[in-house]
Parts: structure tokens; C-alpha cells; sequence
């Protein structure tokens, strides 16, 4: 299996096209795509031989949908056969339109329910840190229209005010939330004492930088903005 | 704070001080009687306010990094209000947790129908992921329940009720006989704090009496053994609950099944426990009634 180490993503565009069949669009069209690539190419501590070491970094996919792109990138990274890529939810894939934990390796959380995704990362960082595990990260990739649901603020409020420094959530922000964040997304977090960037977000070093800029005793919030959808 | 409670919060924190695998999440609810505990073991007591999806969510994502989460709440918070979260941050994870209630179907009668939850033992049968489910009848019957269920990974739905019966029966996890009547007798299966209104409202007729604490899994292999004809369910939360899992049981077996519990309809009623378990015909009075006139 080829794994790939250039930064760039162009080399993820095969592999896209074998699970969407898409020959028109690039893989910019895929709003999680850069996020995902700096974090498996650059940030995350986890390898297909160690998904299942406690003490690797987690990722949290709680946006499940459109997962395309995390198949893509598991696949780039060696984490699951390219050959599954070929058929997406067909009756004997494994590889669904939201992405199931028990299916697929590497994976943390099956989602695409939205507003699980924090909340079960908020719980994995503080089950981390009873056991003495303070080295790993947790990072929980949400969409912006997903903040709608009120249960990511719940988590939001209670990992500020607990400053719980393990957890970064990254919001992509591609502008789909009907009734929008007047302002800023960043906010939402940074008033319940997280830290908290907002970069574009196909620029893999501002993203790099982002990613990896939390400090000590608070969470870290990236919001990494795309072109909206509409 | 009265006895039941107070034997699960003593128990959860001995397991708290014993086994490190352990920890608890709280809503608020309880917080204040967990404060020592919470002081012994801060990483391990985790009181996230009044958020209860977020609740079951650390619950999940605790679950996933190997320890065993106890969750508590009032029922109607704890299932009712986060029924999606137990849905898929544990179902669906593949996860366990042992999810501890107070409240029950009118515990808090006097504070209305926000505060009661007749439904959550059918809620967690509709999520069909192997639920256990707890009703003890006797504060003595709780201990135990709580350390096996704090021992293994399964889901377990330990649901806690002030209403008791003047017995413990610790073994009666599958259906324990109480009062045996003749061959071919009508069995009578009382779950949970109904058998002592079910042993007085049976009293001079030839039934046979079984309990169980444990509803979940249901003792099938138990019920066949010992039903005639004529069997009848009296559980403390929504009627017919246990229905269909007692019909399976019987299910090449003739029989007839009149299956008691609370009724679904919303009383708009305050008073005491003692006047809904009046009201949903599950005092002894009541029972007879219904009971006389299935087998008359």
C-alpha cells in the first residue's frame, strides 16, 4: 500500500475518486479534507500499529457526514485496505456514509447523529487523565452547522470551566448554519476559557500552526474557515 | 435522605475508594452527598452540572478509555432526556455503563409528572443492546447489584425506588419463588418494591408468587417452569412492559397473560407515592381487583 508524505493533497484525489466516482471536482470540494491531511500528515501521535496503544492521540470525526474524506486520508495513512474505497456503503462495505467505530480501524467514535462527538471526546480526555495518561490528545473535528445542536454546548461550557487542556476541537467552518454565528464561532468557546484560533482553512501552515498552538490548563479551540457552500 | 439512596451513594463510594477502574458521573444530582468522595478521587467523580447529554457522553468516551462509569441521575433525566446519547455514546460505541436512577415511576409525586418516569424500563428495551436492568425491591438487595454490574462491562440499568418490600431477596436475580401454590396454580411475577402489595393482595388464593429484581434479562426458562394456565405481571413502571418478553416465553405454551404495571396516561395528579400506586391500581386493593377478576 502506498502511504503518502508529501503535504499536499493532490495525491488524495485518486483515492477520493474511487469512493465518490467523482471525476469533475478536485479534492477541494471536500471541506474536511485539508484539516484531516495536516492532522494525520503532521499532528496526530497515532499509526495503523498503534491504534490501539492508550496512549496514542485520539481523533474524533463527530461531524460523520460527507466522510469521504477521512476514508481517504485512513487509506493515504495505511490505516484501511484502498480497496475499500471501492464500494461505500454497499450491503458488504465497511466503509459507510457515516463512519462506524467497530467497522473501520483507526476510527474513535462512529457518528453522523451530530453533537456526539464533543461530548465523548470530553469523556475520553477525562478518562485519560484518571488514568495518569496526561500525553495524549484528544481532537474532535465538528462542523459549524453541527454547533446548532445544544449538546456541544454543554461539553463547550464544562471542558472550559474545567480546563481540560488535553481537548482541541476544530470547527469547519464552511458557513451552513442556517441561522449563523453573529460574533464569530471562536467566541462561543473563548468565553467559556478556551483558547482559540480561527485560520483558513486550506492553509496547511496556518493550520499546522493552529493545531498544535493549545497552552496549558485550558482547551483549544480551530476554527478553520473554507468556502461556504452556498 | 432516605434508605435506598443512601445505600447506593455509601456503596458507589466504597467502590470508588476500592477499585480504581471506577468513577461517577452526576448531573448535580447527588453532588453534595459525593462531595467526600469527590475529594478523595478528583479525577474520578465528575459532576458536569445540570447537562445530562453531556452526562452520558463522558460516560461514553470514559467507557472508551477503559474505565467503568456508574452515571446518576433522576430517571426521567438520566433515561428519558438522554435516551439518543445512551442510543449511540454507548450502544452504539459498543460501550457499557452502569446508569443508577432515583425517582422511579412517582418517587417525586409531589413534584409532578417533570419528575417521574414510568417509561424508562420500556425505553431501554426499544434500544434492544443487551440492557440489564436492575429494580431491586429492598435497600439490602442494592449492594450487591451495584458491585457485580461495577465488576463487568455491560450496560446495566440499576433503577432505584424509595417503595420496598419488607424482605430482601439478594438471589432473586432470576424468578424466586415466595409463596407456592398447588400444581398448575396461576403464577403471579412480581418485579421489584410490588410484591409486598402483591403478597397481600393474594393472600387466601391459591397462586404461586415469584420475584425478581432483575427484569432484564427476563427468566424465561424460569417462567416456563413454573406457569400453568394463568399468569400474571405486576411491575412498578409502565404496564406491560415485560408482555411481550413473558409471551415469548410462553409463546408455544397456551396461556393467558394480564400483564399490571402504571398507567400511560398522564394523571396531572401531585400527592403521595401512595396514592399513585392507589390511583394505577398497584396497591393491594387494587391488585386484588384486577387479579380476582383475571382468574374468577
Amino acid at each position: 500500500m502506498d502511504t503518502l508524505t508529501s503535504s499536499g493533497t493532490a495525491p488524495l484525489g485518486p483515492l477520493l475518486r474511487r469512493i465518490t466516482g467523482d471525476e469533475k471536482h478536485g479534492p477541494s470540494a471536500h471541506s474536511t479534507l485539508d484539516v484531516l491531511w495536516v492532522l494525520y500528515d503532521r499532528v496526530l501521535r497515532v499509526t495503523p500499529q498503534t491504534v490501539d496503544d492508550p496512549d496514542r492521540d485520539r481523533f474524533l470525526l463527530s461531524k460523520g457526514h460527507g466522510p469521504a474524506a477521512y476514508y481517504a486520508v485512513l487509506a493515504a495513512k495505511g490505516f484501511i485496505p484502498a480497496d475499500w474505497l471501492d464500494d461505500l456503503a454497499g450491503p458488504e462495505s465497511r466503509l459507510g456514509h457515516h463512519p462506524d467505530r467497530r467497522l473501520v480501524p483507526g476510527v474513535e467514535i462512529g457518528s453522523g447523529s451530530l453533537g456526539h462527538g464533543l461530548g465523548l471526546g470530553v469523556g475520553t480526555a477525562l478518562g485519560l487523565r484518571a488514568q495518569g495518561r496526561t500525553d495524549p490528545r484528544v481532537y474532535v473535528l465538528l462542523g459549524d452547522a453541527e454547533l446548532d445542536e445544544g449538546s456541544n454546548h454543554e461539553a463547550i461550557a464544562y471542558a472550559g470551566a474545567t480546563g481540560l487542556d488535553t481537548v482541541t476541537a476544530i470547527v469547519v467552518d464552511n458557513a451552513s448554519a442556517t441561522h449563523g454565528w453573529p460574533g464569530g464561532i471562536a467566541a462561543r468557546f473563548t468565553v467559556n476559557g478556551w483558547t482559540g484560533e480561527t485560520v483558513d482553512g486550506r492553509d496547511h501552515t496556518a493550520l499546522h500552526a493552529a493545531l498544535t498552538g493549545h497552552r496549558p490548563d485550558r482547551p483549544h479551540v480551530v476554527v478553520a474557515r473554507v468556502e461556504s457552500q452556498g | 435522605m432516605t434508605a435506598v439512596r443512601t445505600t447506593f451513594l455509601n456503596t458507589a463510594a466504597d467502590l470508588l475508594d476500592a477499585d480504581p477502574r471506577t468513577a461517577l458521573v452526576l448531573a448535580d444530582i447527588s453532588a453534595t452527598a459525593f462531595a467526600p468522595a469527590a475529594r478523595r478521587h478528583p479525577d474520578r467523580v465528575l459532576n458536569v452540572g445540570i447537562r445530562e447529554q453531556l452526562m452520558i457522553g463522558v460516560a461514553g468516551g470514559l467507557a472508551l478509555t477503559g474505565l467503568r462509569p456508574i452515571v446518576h441521575s433522576y430517571a426521567t433525566f438520566l433515561v428519558d432526556r438522554a435516551y439518543e446519547q445512551i442510543k449511540l455514546d454507548l450502544g452504539h460505541q459498543g460501550v457499557g455503563a452502569v446508569l443508577v436512577s432515583v425517582g422511579a415511576s412517582y418517587d417525586g409525586s409531589r413534584s409532578g409528572r417533570t419528575h417521574m418516569s414510568p417509561g424508562d424500563v420500556a425505553l431501554l428495551d426499544s434500544l434492544g443492546d443487551g440492557w440489564r436492568v436492575h429494580v431491586p425491591g429492598h435497600p439490602d438487595e442494592v449492594p450487591p447489584l451495584l458491585r457485580a454490574a461495577a465488576g463487568d462491562d455491560d450496560r446495566v440499568y440499576l433503577r432505584l425506588s424509595e417503595r420496598r418490600n419488607g424482605d430482601a431477596y439478594p438471589d432473586a436475580d432470576r424468578l424466586r419463588v415466595v409463596r407456592r401454590g398447588g400444581a398448575g396454580a396461576p403464577v403471579v411475577v412480581a418485579v421489584g418494591p410490588t410484591l409486598s402489595a402483591t403478597l397481600a393482595a393474594t393472600r387466601g388464593r391459591d397462586v404461586t408468587v415469584a420475584y425478581t429484581h432483575t427484569p432484564r434479562p427476563f427468566d424465561a426458562a424460569g417462567l416456563r417452569a413454573l406457569a400453568g394456565t394463568e399468569v400474571v405481571l405486576v411491575e412498578p413502571y409502565l404496564a406491560g412492559t415485560s408482555a411481550a418478553v413473558a409471551a415469548r416465553a410462553l409463546a408455544d405454551v397456551p396461556h393467558r397473560l394480564l400483564a399490571l404495571g402504571v398507567g400511560a396516561t398522564d394523571l396531572r395528579r401531585y400527592g403521595d407515592p401512595a396514592d399513585h400506586e392507589r390511583w394505577h391500581g398497584l396497591d393491594a386493593a387494587g391488585l386484588r381487583r384486577s387479579i380476582d377478576a383475571f382468574l374468577d
